[in-house]
């Protein structure tokens, strides 16, 4: 029962990760940087949703809406001003200038919110307390359950975009050739653009779920996850959407287990000690492709 | 090639001279400002941590802007150095070396260490392209954090005690070194800013030298052209090894000095934002610039002090700094104007002061 119990545990936190991952994984694909003020928005998405609930007195659900809107301007605010006009210029410079993005929106938070943590009060509270199995063997928080159809909701419905839709095909195109898909007439800007509010509204619902579950809500709360989730990124071969969803479960289930079974301080370490070992077998990651290089 | 027969000195050596010069000055500055008592208490307490983040910087570009690996690790090494540093230190002390001798045993065994740490990390790493292998890096960083969060060593009159469990069975009179999660306790101070300054300049020799050698050449090289490299017969895997070892080795260096400057150390001080502010000195100060890695390292750790009187606001006001300085230094629209600019004004020809593109992509 502890192993069920473990597992859904697992399951649950890897589709959180799963969700940050897949908007690291899109941004890569598309503008090929690292965003490492990805985990700071998942923060704001947070705060906006913990506002919204306990200061406006709005109902979870258009609190989660509230956030989502934030973010996404908040993505496209950040796209335009900070990383537009360092487009091409070698992937290091807008690294770094993600860290400065990251730090503004950390110390922002700071000044508005303060450092104390904040109790978030779960958006799943009305739905009553969790699920019993097994005579009380087995108990599911609504949490668990909920995170985990939303994840899989979610890679569904971006499947689909990404290959039914005309924004989601220009977004492949971009991401594939850039100067290619400007010569077919697709507006690269805009559908950059696109790609950070989409990532940024996911950032958004990863934030709330995240804080639903582990309640403390702070200036730094995105930060390890924030890591946590492009290592799952990684793991599962950065640029691919299935893999970020794969990586991201696998890392979550990992971590949850190395708690459990082998030792509370080194749960980090076993998660990164099996990222290595995958990157050594197979360095594209799990469901990377193989990218040839020419002379 | 090796003369240059137009007047005045290499590019090499004019970026050699002017690092040796910044070193130099500064501590000649520093030390007569000192003896006049002009240097604030709070300037003071930052002059050893400013050599060891220049250290840092200077060994960091070795890797990220000379051999064109992005690695996000190196605070990682910098503990394995500090550490060591501090057990040795530690051990000695116990024995009654004088203060110079366990400083400078320190310092040997903490590069050695984390020499030895990049070395085999390197190993395996350095297979990987790119992105990966900066995540790898970053995963070995979180590593280390985490291990030195277990360790636990001590030293008694029944000799070393090293372990993962925190009741180790050290007597009641013996001296607790590293006390897990809660760090290194108990460090005596050792550090000065004259110690800071020689291993300054000794990281800049090694450096330097390296970067002014046949195997410099080499490594970078195979910074910019890989396949090219590989076919006029270099050893890619050999030469980007030797840049990790040394630059780590070198961080352990920088980690010493860090380490034996305060009284406690906790490991979380070598977290994933401790790489990243090195690795921010070392895009600033522009990949594979030398003296640029040591200006942007000493300004941006005298940065926060400097803007104390913005109060709360510093570190938001630090943030934009950084991304203003980046789109300024990196936008193509900005820096044609910019040196157009001083085409027109200052009626000298720029030599072109790209930063080269190495690295991530």
């Amino acid at each position: 029962m502890i192993f069920l119990t473990n597992l859904i545990n697992g399951l649950s936190l890897g589709s959180v990760y799963a969700i940050i991952a897949l908007g690291y994984t899109m941004v890569y694909g598309i503008s090929k940087m690292l965003n490492f003020a990805h985990g700071d928005v998942i923060m704001v998405g947070a705060y906006i949703s913990f506002c919204g609930t306990s200061y406006l007195g709005l109902p979870a659900w258009v609190s989660v809406v509230l956030a989502m809107a934030v973010c996404t301007a908040l993505g496209i605010i950040i796209e335009g001003l900070a990383y537009r006009p360092l487009r091409g210029t070698g992937s290091l410079a807008v690294l770094i200038t993600a860290i400065g993005v990251s730090y503004f929106l950390q110390n922002a938070a700071l000044l508005i919110w303060g450092s104390a943590p904040k109790v978030f009060t779960s958006v799943f509270s009305g739905m009553g307390s969790s699920i019993r199995l097994f005579d009380g063997g087995l108990t599911v928080t609504w949490e668990a359950v909920f995170t985990l159809l939303i994840a899989i909701l979610i890679m569904i419905l971006m499947t689909m975009f990404t290959t039914r839709t005309k924004m989601g095909k220009a977004m492949r195109a971009v991401s594939e050739d850039n100067g290619a898909a400007r010569l077919m007439g697709i507006n690269v800007n805009s559908t950059i653009s696109m790609t950070f509010a989409i990532g940024s509204a996911l950032a958004a619902v990863a934030g709330v779920l995240l804080c639903s579950a582990y309640p403390a809500l702070m200036p730094t709360t995105g930060a390890m996850p924030g890591i946590k989730a492009f290592t799952a990124a990684v793991f599962g071969g950065i640029g691919s959407i299935p893999g970020a969803m794969l990586g991201g479960i696998l890392i979550g289930v990992i971590e949850v287990f190395g708690r459990a079974y082998i030792s509370t301080e080194l749960s980090d370490t076993i998660v990164f000690g099996v990222l290595i070992i995958v990157l050594l077998v197979k360095p594209t990651g799990l469901l990377g492709k193989k990218i040839t290089e020419k002379v | 090639m090796k003369k240059i027969t137009s007047k005045g000195l290499s590019p090499y050596r004019k970026n050699e001279i002017i690092s040796y010069g910044i070193a130099i000055l500064g501590f000649a500055v520093i030390s007569v400002l000192r003896s006049l008592g002009m240097v604030s208490s709070s300037l003071q307490g930052q002059l050893v941590p400013i050599c060891a983040y220049v250290i840092m910087a200077v060994s960091l570009n070795l890797v990220v802007g000379i051999s064109g690996e992005l690695s996000l690790g190196h605070a990682g090494f910098m503990s394995v150095g500090a550490y060591t540093g501090i057990v040795v230190s530690g051990i000695m002390g116990t024995m009654g070396a004088a203060d110079p001798v366990r400083f400078f045993a320190a310092v040997i065994a903490g590069a050695l260490a984390a020499g030895v740490a990049g070395f085999l990390i390197g190993i395996p790493v350095l297979r990987l392209r790119g992105d990966y292998l900066a995540i790898v890096t970053l995963a070995f960083g979180e590593i280390i954090k985490n291990i030195m969060n277990i360790v636990y060593a001590g030293i008694d009159e029944n000799g070393f005690h090293i372990s993962t469990k925190s009741d180790y069975g050290l007597s009641a009179e013996g001296r607790m070194l590293l006390n897990g999660p809660m760090g290194a306790t108990q460090v005596d101070r050792i550090s000065t800013f004259f110690y800071g300054f020689i291993l300054v300049m000794v990281t800049l020799f090694v450096v330097q030298n390296i970067l002014n050698s046949r195997q410099g050449r080499a490594i970078m090289a195979c910074r910019d052209n890989r396949i090219a490299s590989e076919s006029i017969g270099l050893n890619v895997m050999k030469n980007k090894l030797m840049a990790f070892t040394v630059s780590s080795a070198l961080a352990g260096m920088g980690g010493v000095l860090f380490g034996l400057n305060y009284s406690t150390l906790l490991p979380i001080k070598f977290n994933f934002n401790t790489s990243i502010l090195i690795l921010v000195f070392v895009v600033l100060g522009g990949l594979g610039n030398i003296w640029g890695s040591m200006i942007a390292a000493i300004v941006l750790t005298v940065l926060p002090e400097a803007l104390r009187q913005f109060a709360d606001y510093r570190m938001l006001v630090y943030a934009v700094v950084l991304i203003v300085v980046m789109i300024a230094t990196y936008n193509p629209a900005i820096r044609s104007r910019v040196s157009a600019f001083a085409e027109k004004y200052l009626r000298r020809k720029k030599p072109d002061a790209a930063p080269a593109e190495g690295g991530a992509d």
